[in-house]
């Protein structure tokens, strides 16, 4: 038998270790993109339409299809989880009806992004027939965020003290009026962390996009919201696996701009976060 | 302060009503009905597209079983939807979903509680502040940039470790689905144990118990029902991953034998075979119902591990 002081220190480690090789393969995975993809990028890479079977040029369109993917999904998105949030905190009543809709917000978040995917192509591009478009990818891709949204807008909107509500009411304000001017702003830099995690999310998505905006292979910018658009996870599928003598740092640099672009919105929400931390007046 | 507050008094007493300011009032009361209607709308807006979802594939799905057998389907053993005639057996991508899931799940059980109780009762909190975001950071990275690195380096790697004839495999696949369903199990493990009151653990020690004993007696115990949850979701995740296995697995649709061998997933079908279909034949409602049956299984999922979650509570 062991001591009780010698099994500790045993299991103590295996459970640093465990967690260690949890962490090793971000820095991994980290360093081989910055390490090869480096390289790969420059301002050309970045700024030019990709050519010759996407062998030489860059990755301009799918640049720019996924920020317009990003900006018009939260279009899309923002508004209508926000308003779901506020009817879960501040009008649903404790019913039965209002546990089935927590448990369908569950069930959305849990939904495989490939479903997201079929049903996108089913409804948007086949039934309402927008076509492979970036207004049926908005949409697909706003209902696969919805979840996160609604989750962490309203959380943020508990997390305002009943008081300042009270006191909007004492005043002769309106439930809405106490909603609009008194709750929302305190809970906005909350909503605002949740609305760009989400958009992140949907960021680096590729499942959801096949069937309903992506192209292969598109060198030029869309004019209207029912062209097609290039996106840089789905271009990084495509480079990765589906065309032939691609040069591997430009695969490596595509994937260094993707992880970039998601860093840098999570990096933003991270931010917002710990200013609302420190700034919080309650 | 006495300015503001005899302006409040004074226009608390407009008791005359004039017809201009009822109509005004009237007016204020229908925007607000109309605010809170849309508000009511996007509150239920959850419950409709669930439900679109479901009658959506369904729809599609049930369309199958006008051309094909349902037993043919879900019990045969071979997928050549491209074939004449086309066989539309699901047991070779359900086995390679089974496959691939139970690795990740093996491989991820350990590590995530593991890691959570590391994180949760033995971290220092400096180092609890480095790892927490760390964690986050896995969560948002892309699945493609994920199945990406696992084909460039992982896979060759596995390939020269075990001397296999090609890195893609349902391990790969596997470990992959591992690493990137960490993050769920490891934040909502960690959220079950922070539950767990402090006084149990007070309690414990008292009794002269060391930490080690205190965090696998006492306080696991009691937040088992969190593990469980989170480990569910864990499963939900990996079942429903797409692109990763995609590009790790090998896609081969054969019924698999051991996991070094090339396998290819129900997500994995989807996203390769929906391209090229033609809308309305076999084969795109054969790839329908694989979405359904990939919804149905995740809901249960996801019921069971919210069963689990209110438990806690």
């Amino acid at each position: 038998m062991v001591s009780p002081r010698i099994s500790q220190k045993i299991a103590f480690t295996v459970l640093f270790a465990l967690a260690v090789v949890v962490i090793a393969p971000i820095v991994v995975i980290l360093f081989v993109l910055v390490k090869n993809g480096i390289s790969a990028i420059n301002w050309d890479f970045l700024s030019q339409m990709p050519r010759n079977g996407m062998k030489v040029g860059g990755i301009f369109p799918a640049i720019v299809g996924t920020l317009l993917l990003v900006f018009g999904t939260t279009l899309f998105a923002l508004p209508v989880g926000v308003c779901a949030a506020i009817y879960l905190s501040e009008y649903a009543p404790k019913n039965r009806l209002t546990r089935f809709i927590r448990l369908s917000i569950v069930n959305l978040a849990g939904v495989p992004s490939i479903v997201h995917g079929l049903f996108g192509l089913g409804l948007f591009v086949l039934f309402f027939g927008f076509g492979t478009s970036l207004l049926a990818g908005w949409l697909t891709l706003s209902i696969l965020i919805l979840p996160v949204i609604i989750t962490a807008s309203e959380e943020a909107l508990r997390a305002v003290p009943m008081g300042l509500r009270e006191a909007s009411y004492a005043l002769g304000a309106s439930k809405w009026q106490t909603i609009r001017r008194v709750v929302l702003p305190s809970a906005l830099p909350g909503i605002l962390t949740g609305a760009i995690l989400g958009v992140g999310r949907a960021a680096g998505e590729t499942a959801p996009i096949l069937f309903t905006v992506a192209a292969f292979y598109l060198p030029h910018l869309p004019g209207s919201i029912f062209d097609q658009v290039m996106a840089l996870p789905y271009h990084l599928y495509v480079i990765a696996t589906q065309v032939p003598n691609i040069p591997r740092e430009f695969q490596y640099g595509t994937a260094l701009v993707l992880i970039s672009l998601v860093f840098g919105i999570n990096l933003i929400a991270i931010i917002i976060r710990y200013f609302y931390r420190r700034a919080k007046r309650w | 302060m006495n300015g503001p507050l005899s302006e409040n008094v004074c226009s608390n007493q407009r008791v005359r009503e004039t017809p201009l300011r009822r109509l005004l009032s009237k007016f204020h009361s229908f925007k607000e009905r109309m605010i809170e209607t849309v508000i009511l709308v996007c509150g239920y807006l959850s419950i409709a597209i669930v439900a679109l979802i479901f009658i959506f594939l369904a729809k599609e799905a049930v369309s199958l079983f006008a051309t094909e057998n349902f037993f043919e389907v879900v019990a045969g053993t071979e997928w050549y939807p491209i074939s004449e005639p086309p066989k539309f057996g699901l047991v070779p991508l359900i086995l390679g979903s089974l496959f691939v899931t139970v690795g990740a799940v093996v491989i991820v059980i350990p590590l995530g509680v593991g890691t959570a109780v590391f994180i949760s009762e033995v971290a220092p909190n400096w180092l609890r502040e480095i790892l927490k975001p760390t964690i986050e950071v896995i969560a948002s990275i892309p699945s493609v940039v994920v199945g990406f690195i696992a084909l460039l380096i992982l896979g060759p790697a596995l390939k020269s470790i075990f001397g296999l004839p090609t890195g893609l495999s349902a391990l790969t696949g596997s470990i992959a689905l591992a690493f990137m369903a960490a993050s769920t199990v490891i934040s909502i493990s960690e959220d079950a144990l922070r539950a767990v009151p402090v006084s149990y653990r007070e309690a414990s020690l008292a009794l002269g118990a060391t930490e080690w004993q205190t965090a696998y007696r006492v306080t696991v115990p009691s937040a088992i029902s969190g593990i469980v949850a989170a480990t569910m979701l864990g499963i939900g995740r990996v079942i429903g991953e797409t692109m990763a296995v995609l590009m790790v697995t090998g896609n081969a649709a054969l019924i698999p034998y051991s996991v070094f061998q090339p396998v290819r997933t129900m997500t994995a079908t989807i996203a390769a075979e929906m391209g090229e279909v033609v809308r309305g034949s076999p084969h795109y409602y054969a790839l329908f119902f694989i979405g359904l049956v990939l919804f149905i299984i995740t809901f249960f999922i996801n019921l069971i591990a919210g069963m689990f979650l209110h438990r806690r509570t």
